[in-house]
């Protein structure tokens, strides 16, 4: 079955169009890249899909059941993990504890007062940040970290309710090209292994031509090209929005000359 | 209804509702270029009152019209301008870049110091005021009389508000306010002379509010009350409006002048009320005001102020919570019975600043009411003793009850804010119970409290009653530390840090704030409760807004950066004023000092710099990456 299935997403903000018709679907185990220029609308989108937005109208199916208009938190429950464009943690937790909370609420002990919670899931959280590389700052406060580092704490958080769906708004923002490549790797082999898919907005064309399986190319709120990377790469209008016309033919004039 | 009579009441509206707007929109500028919300400008529109009751009536004596008078209150006025800007230059200067909290409190020790000079200088009896010459008689509209001098106060309301639209639009001065209200920091990158900028913005706020208090004095007998009184009302009308809107305190006061006039018809005693619900319903429907907006810098991740780590008892900390323990124990069998009398009530406010330090340590919800729950369990088990008949133990039992009841009806709606607009409704939602308290007299005794609650016979004696005291609240304390460590207080602590990763991670944001929010105002009802049974009595000082502050100063004091911190700040705190208060006339100004030198160079308290103390040690003497 289809794991995510969007239909005729729209979402205005006053008299601003941030998402018109919007569609696409996901597997299991696929990466889905949604690029743009800023204020294409893809932080939208993805804020839909996660519930912090509502849609003005359209279907998020998520495993057959359409989820729009529910809070993140019943959409994180049926299964949807997620990063933000600026990281968020729990800046007064270490590492562990962050993952740990994330490892509590999956088991649904929120409101549990019985132990000690620092002492809660901390093999199941180290076996996480096992995953992403960073089991040797466990105990270090999050707050200290690096930001590629807080990214990968992210993304074990995100991974610890076990989510059939990622959703991961521009992964690599604000870390070097290097880590970059690193997490998008260790992204694209975690989906495959565990069966998961991965929605993501990138601003980085080598980070997203490497690691997606499918690219949609948002613009002013929609969908002007979607397909393999080669068939977007090749997309004349795709070239015209991220080029521009004189960008377009300086390129070609580049290429021959190189050739 | 009578049409006359509906002109004339709402004309009386517009009255109070100029005098309000022309106060509320001094603070509303203050906060929109400074962000302090300035407690102490009740403060300066007092200051005003009691300058133009002096002035005044001398510049009268020389020639008895209008222009003199109109002089006196121009002049009143201008000198409270020169106080806020000295006010600005001194104290506002440096804690621009403190938390909000912090800001609060420095600014209430203002008011504090300004109530005990003024007493010391003018007398504590209240002060008839001169009359406005030409202005005593009346107009008669409708054939009702209404006073010309209220017709005239609608008019300057008015001229205040063309007087200041000119200058916002039309000065150098006046586009700076508004684009510093929009985006202090862009202003600062512009190379705009902040300093000058802001002391010039508190010159014009302080003005404003001496000029209102100035004005007052024709209508009221100058007294001490009136910051604190004032200071409610110009809060409610500013966070109506939206903070930082001059428009929006207009049309704030405008309603809240007519709901007063006409509340008054319907329900006189609980206008106040009426007043706050108002304000509680706007917040609810518009988190922001009517015309406020959301703050730039939300989204940012900033380090909260509050509880950071939490470490368990080492050794040192068991041996000293033991001796602790030894000595609360020890204490009625080798002290005196003074003695026992402030451990009971050092215990009762210990467990009372905890549940604050609950909130704001770790849930970053800031209570600027949390008198109200203490109150709310002090007056159910005095009311439940002498009205209801019931017995000691009952009573205690539903004291917390019935506060944490009140606190998850209030906390409701606290909840969905947050910062200095949750300060706000924390702090309506204290004043409502105040006034009802204060003013329901034949349920509550109004003024007097209420008297007779004493303990059961077998806890009577003074030493039994100090052990109940202390099984009962070290019991909630640790019970409440023990839900810190607990997944609940993680959870807690994750909506604080980030609530948009704890949504996201499935936490319900707003349940467990709410959860918080309940426990901690039963928590301080038990406080309350044991409270009532060792004075006897009860009255509406326990649920004042300084009942309030001596908490959060408590917090304050022990640390807002640990969980045991309050404990030793509410010793620290109540010792120190049991033993202070009755040597002097001027505690007021004392503690108003005391608090502003905190904020100024003690922020993280008693117990947070030792810990800072402790570890610095530790980090000299382990090699990095020991622990």
């Amino acid at each position: 079955m289809t794991l995510l299935a969007v239909s005729g997403l729209n979402k205005r903000f006053g008299g601003v169009v941030a998402a018109r018709d919007v569609a696409f679907s996901l597997q299991a185990g696929e990466l889905l890249a949604i690029i743009g220029p800023n204020g294409a609308g893809k932080s939208t989108t993805f804020n839909m899909v996660g519930g912090q937005l509502r849609p003005d109208s359209g279907q998020v199916m998520l495993a057959g059941e359409n989820v729009a208009g529910l809070a993140p938190r019943a959409i994180w429950r049926r299964g949807v993990g997620r990063t933000f464009q600026i990281a968020q943690t729990f800046v007064s937790m270490s590492v562990a504890e962050n993952v740990q909370m994330a490892l509590i609420s999956w088991h649904g002990r929120v409101f549990s007062f019985r132990s000690r919670a620092e002492t809660l899931y901390r093999l199941e959280a180290l076996d996480l940040l096992d995953l992403v590389g960073m089991r040797g700052d466990a105990d270090r406060p999050v707050r200290e970290l690096a930001y590629g580092d807080v990214k990968r704490v992210e993304l074990a958080v995100a991974l610890a309710s076990q989510p059939k769906l990622l959703l991961m708004d521009e992964p690599t923002a604000g870390m070097a090209p290097k880590e970059r490549a690193q997490l998008m790797e260790l992204t694209a082999s975690i989906a495959r292994q565990r069966q998961i898919g991965v929605l993501f907005t990138e601003h980085d064309m080598d980070a997203v031509f490497a690691h997606a399986d499918t690219i949609l190319v948002l613009v002013r709120g929609e969908i002007i090209a979607s397909g393999k990377p080669d068939e977007v790469r090749a997309n004349a209008r795709v070239k015209q929005v991220y080029l521009g016309d004189m960008g377009v033919e300086a390129a070609m004039r580049a290429r021959r000359g190189r050739a | 209804m009578d049409p006359a009579f509906i002109v004339i009441q709402s004309l009386s509206g517009l009255a109070s509702a100029s005098s309000l707007f022309i106060i509320a929109s001094g603070l509303t500028i203050v906060f929109g270029v400074t962000r302090i919300v300035n407690f102490a400008h009740g403060s300066l529109y007092m200051l005003g009152a009691y300058l133009a009751v002096t002035i005044v009536p001398m510049l009268l004596e020389v020639d008895r019209s209008l222009p003199m008078f109109l002089l006196g209150v121009l002049l009143s006025a201008l000198i409270v301008g020169v106080i806020g800007a000295v006010m600005e230059i001194v104290l506002l200067r440096r804690i621009y870049h403190v938390p909000e909290l912090f800001q609060l409190l420095a600014t209430f020790g203002v008011v504090l110091i300004v109530q005990d000079l003024v007493i010391k200088l003018w007398g504590a009896v209240e002060i008839p005021g001169p009359r406005a010459p030409s202005l005593r008689h009346g107009v008669f509209i409708f054939d009702q009389r209404f006073p010309a001098y209220e017709l005239f106060l609608i008019g300057m309301g008015l001229v205040v508000l063309g007087l200041l639209w000119l200058l916002m639009q039309k000065t150098r001065f006046g586009v700076l306010i508004r684009a510093a209200t929009q985006d202090r920091e862009m202003v600062g990158a512009l190379g705009v002379n902040q300093a000058w900028l802001f002391t010039g913005t508190l010159f014009l706020g302080a003005f404003l509010a001496g000029l209102g208090g100035a004005l007052q004095i024709p209508r009221v007998a100058v007294n001490t009350q009136m910051d604190i009184s004032i200071i409610t009302e110009v809060f409610v009308v500013t966070v109506i409006g939206g903070m930082g809107s001059v428009p929006g305190a207009f049309v704030a006061a405008l309603i809240i002048g007519q709901l007063q006039a006409f509340g008054i018809l319907i329900f006189p005693k609980i206008t106040l009320v009426l007043v706050f619900l108002l304000m509680a319903v706007v917040l609810v429907v518009k988190p922001w005001g009517l015309f406020g907006k959301p703050d730039a810098a939300a989204g940012r991740a900033i380090l909260p102020e509050g509880i950071l780590s939490l470490k368990r008892f080492g050794r040192v900390d068991t041996i000293i919570a033991g001796i602790a323990i030894a000595v609360l124990l020890a204490l009625p069998i080798v002290g005196d019975n003074y003695m026992v009398k402030v451990g009971i009530e050092v215990l009762v406010l210990a467990l009372a600043a905890f549940s604050l330090q609950f909130l704001i340590g770790v849930g970053g919800i800031v209570s600027f009411g949390h008198a109200a729950y203490f109150g709310l369990g002090a007056y159910a088990a005095g009311l439940l003793v002498t009205r209801g008949g019931m017995a000691m133990e009952p009573a205690l039992l539903l004291a917390p009850l019935v506060a944490g009841g009140f606190a998850a009806l209030f906390g409701f709606f606290i909840v969905r804010l947050s910062g200095i607009y949750l300060a706000m409704l924390t702090l309506a939602f204290a004043q409502i119970v105040y006034a009802v308290c204060f003013q329901w007299v034949a349920f509550t005794g109004g003024d007097n409290g209420v008297v007779g609650v004493w303990p059961s016979a077998w806890a009577s004696s003074r030493q039994v009653y100090y052990y109940l005291v202390l099984a009962m609240t070290l019991a909630a304390i640790i019970a409440l530390r023990h839900a810190i460590y607990a997944p609940f207080g993680y959870g807690l602590r994750a909506a604080r840090d980030s609530a948009i990763r704890a949504d996201a991670i499935g936490i319900d944001v707003g349940r467990i704030r709410w959860f918080a929010f309940t426990l901690s105002g039963a928590a301080a009802g038990l406080a309350g409760g044991l409270y009532s049974f060792s004075k006897g009595s009860i009255d509406p000082t326990m649920i004042s807004i300084p009942m309030s502050v001596d908490f959060l100063v408590m917090v304050l004091v022990g640390g807002i950066q640990t969980v045991i911190g309050p404990v030793v700040g509410a010793a620290a705190f109540h010792s120190v004023k049991d033993f202070f208060m009755p040597l002097t006339d001027f505690w007021r100004l004392f503690l108003g000092l005391s608090i502003i030198m905190m904020v100024l160079v003690f922020p993280r308290g008693i117990a947070g710099a030792t810990s800072a103390l402790v570890d610095r040690k530790r980090s000299v003497t382990l090699p990095a990456g020991g622990v």
